[in-house]
């Protein structure tokens, strides 16, 4: 079996050889210089202080197909249960890697929602003014994405705009008979003024291996609101590795929550940087995962001007063999007067195999600022439980109703009501707790 | 209904209760008085099953069923209530959400149907009145950030909501001042009839004055040294704790 990499560099001939046309603009020297990057830097490896605790090898072994095409055809009603009900959204849904325009609800009335590609033909003013501009130029795995960048979700909301709607960005994976690798490019520009909620999902829908590397770059303009929600459910063949930049000018509000439910192996890079006084930005986690799911959270924070607030809250709960990985920085620049930076990270480990490495990284410069951050690991809590079962209330249901009463804290900045409860429905699931008594 | 035999209980090693015997029939209350450290909490929640002390010998039987071999949740379909001296603080999970979850589980223990919505917010308004109990309360998290007035206030209420047979009320009139002792105590008053029994376990007679015990029993170092009717309670507090001690210091 050829080595990944070198089926990487490969097919990267291959891939630009069909951009017929786009030899000369832009985007081509991003792509480009991007690939020379990840040829140098290949992918990380344990010696990489970041991949430390979670070693990508295993899942970098297969015999990933690189070019997508529908594996096979689709029904909306097989997978709609992966949207939101009874909540009217646009959508951008993706079949392995193919943009699928039936199961999909674009606009350009008012503001674009559509895909990557097209933008790139049509709206290059704004995909040369963003693109790859948030994005780091070093990470090895986002210039492999960026190398590739063709397709996945294009959202521009211009200034003074609200788009009341949620926007669900979807990619399913068909994958009936090879494994596949695909790259997803998301660019997300909300202008000055502007609302936008977005919800991204990465689903297989069959039993073979998938290992996404997808990267997203939000732009949030001044005086914007962004709430941006990961939902990582995914089947167990599922990998992903999640790169994400936040860009947040002056005064603008911005929300990435990562719901980490299900897949064999997660890692969300997730990077914010506040180049914008006064500005907020609030990142939550839930993770709860079992048998030998793991899920790494990498966040990092730039407080590069004075006056921002950052607000970081992770919560886990591992069972089985699953293992958790925290890594929390906070970077106070030299002129981030009156910083104020929360971070905490909760975890419950229900077994003794069951594993956390949570490491939170502060970096201050500057010497007015407000920095706290803390971390727990812990069992539930006995004289809780003890408690409960006093009242009546069985061993199985008692520990279940904390743990959901636990998880669900995190659920508090979600603002879309369907959103919240599809959520509950499926912490009280993995949990094993009656709804009944839904909180 | 209620029988402690020669109940010996140790917890890391160290023996706590050396000895206890107690019979509680139905109708009846009785109060366990006694010094700091002698043991009374240790008592009530072996009773109610806290799994970390280690019973070395004796029963408890209740209702002529061997109690020990209960876990905690099937002591409360039982009708075993313990109001803690400490009550918990359970963010996330509404008092509402708590007490349904309480009265269904034993309800499903008893082969019976969820209680209908409707029935439990209409019995829930009518025990907030017994115990004039602010609404809002309801939507709480349990005993977060409540005083420890409200605490002990919202015990009550889920003893007033579960309808035990046995309630013990661990120093249920500490942190309240003397207008909630009242209410409290009254609520228990209204609670009480001839199935049903209460253990109330205090430092003080003040609530003895509300609450009147049948049976007053002084527990020092691990065991009942005295045991008597409602005067005693008086007795303690005209002349403390000191004579027991010595009465029981000399038997040894
Ligand atoms: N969990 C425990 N671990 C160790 N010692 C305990 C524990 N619980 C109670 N004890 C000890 O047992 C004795 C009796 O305590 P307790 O039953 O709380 O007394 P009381 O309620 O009468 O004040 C005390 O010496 C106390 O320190
Ligand atoms: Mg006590």
């Amino acid at each position: 079996m050829e080595d990944l990499k070198e089926k990487l560099l490969s097919s990267f001939i291959a891939f630009e050889s069909t951009l017929n046309g786009q030899a000369k603009s832009p985007i081509h020297k991003v792509r480009t210089k991007a690939i020379e990057v990840f040829e140098e830097k290949g992918f990380p490896t344990k010696r990489n202080e970041e991949w430390k605790y979670t070693n990508l090898k295993p899942i970098l072994k297969h015999d990933y197909k690189l070019l997508s095409h529908p594996e096979s055809e689709i029904e909306f009603k097989d997978v709609k249960r992966y949207f939101l009900h009874d909540t009217d959204t646009y959508k951008i849904v993706f079949v392995d890697g193919v943009f699928s325009s039936w199961m999909s609800r674009t606009t350009h009335d008012g503001y674009d929602i559509c895909t990557f590609a097209s933008a790139i033909e049509k709206y290059t003013h704004i995909v040369n003014k963003y693109f790859n501009k948030a994005a780091s130029q070093e990470d090895s795995l986002t210039a492999l994405n960026t190398a590739f960048a063709r397709e996945g979700a294009f959202i521009n909301v211009p200034d003074n705009t609200i788009v009341e709607k949620p926007i669900e960005v979807v990619f399913f994976s068909t994958n009936s008979d090879t494994e596949m690798m695909t790259m997803p490019r998301n660019l997300v520009v909300v202008g000055k003024n502007s609302q936008a909620q977005i919800i991204e999902r990465h689903q297989s829908l069959h039993g073979n291996n998938v290992l996404t590397n997808v990267v997203t770059e939000i732009f949030a303009e001044e005086s914007s609101h962004v709430s941006y929600y990961k939902v990582q459910n995914d089947e167990y063949t599922a990998s992903l590795i999640d790169n994400t930049y936040v860009d947040q000018k002056e005064k603008s509000n911005c929300t990435v929550d990562t719901f980490s439910l299900g897949g064999k192996f997660t890692r969300n890079n997730l990077n914010f940087n506040l180049t914008g006084e006064h500005c907020e930005c609030h990142l939550d986690g839930i993770t709860i995962i079992e048998d030998d799911q793991l899920v790494d959270h990498h966040t990092r924070i730039d407080h590069k001007v004075p006056n921002c607030q950052s607000n970081e809250l992770y919560k886990g709960i591992y069972d089985d063999k699953a293992k958790g990985v925290f890594n929390g920085m906070v970077m106070v620049h030299p002129d981030a007067q009156k910083t104020n930076a929360f971070q905490q990270n909760n975890n419950i480990l229900l077994t003794d195999t069951a594993s956390i490495d949570t490491k939170p990284q502060l970096e201050i410069y500057a010497d007015d600022v407000k920095c706290s951050h803390g971390c727990t690991v812990g069992q539930l809590d006995d004289d809780a439980l003890f408690y409960m079962r006093s009242r009546g209330i069985a061993e199985k249901e008692a520990k279940a109703m904390l743990m959901y009463a636990f998880s669900n804290d995190a659920l508090k900045n979600v603002r879309i009501a369907s959103l919240r409860s599809k959520l509950n429905l499926v912490f009280a699931k993995k949990l094993g707790v009656d709804l009944d008594f839904g909180l | 209904m209620l029988n402690i035999k020669d109940l010996k209980v140790s917890i890391e090693g160290k023996s706590i209760l050396k000895g206890i015997n107690l019979e509680v029939k139905p109708g009846e209350v009785h109060a366990i008085m006694g010094p700091n450290g002698s043991g009374k909490s240790t008592l009530s929640s072996v009773i109610a099953g806290r799994e970390e002390y280690e019973v070395e010998d004796g029963s408890i039987n209740f209702n002529n069923e061997d109690l020990l071999s209960l876990d905690p949740e099937e002591r409360a379909h039982r009708g075993i209530f313990l109001s803690f001296q400490y009550p918990i603080e359970i963010p996330g999970v509404s008092v509402t959400n708590f007490i349904k979850t309480a009265i269904n589980e034993s309800r499903k223990a008893q082969g019976l149907d969820a209680m209908p919505a409707s029935k439990m917010l209409k019995k829930m308004r009518e025990k907030m009145r017994l115990l004039e109990m602010d609404q809002n309360f309801l939507s709480r998290s349990l005993n977060e950030g409540f005083s420890g007035g409200e605490k002990k206030r919202n015990e009550i209420f889920q003893m007033a909501m579960l309808e035990p047979k046995l309630a013990i009320l661990d120093e249920t009139d500490s942190g309240l001042d003397i207008d909630a002792l009242r209410i409290v105590a009254n609520g228990v008053n209204k609670l009480r009839t001839p199935e049903n029994a209460t253990i109330v376990i205090t430092h003080y007679q003040r609530l003895l004055d509300y609450i009147v015990p049948d049976f007053v029993h002084v527990l020092y170092n691990g065991k009942i040294v005295k045991s008597g009717g409602k005067d005693l309670a008086l007795e303690l507090e005209d002349k403390g704790y000191d004579w027991v001690k010595k009465e029981a210091d000399n038997l040894v």
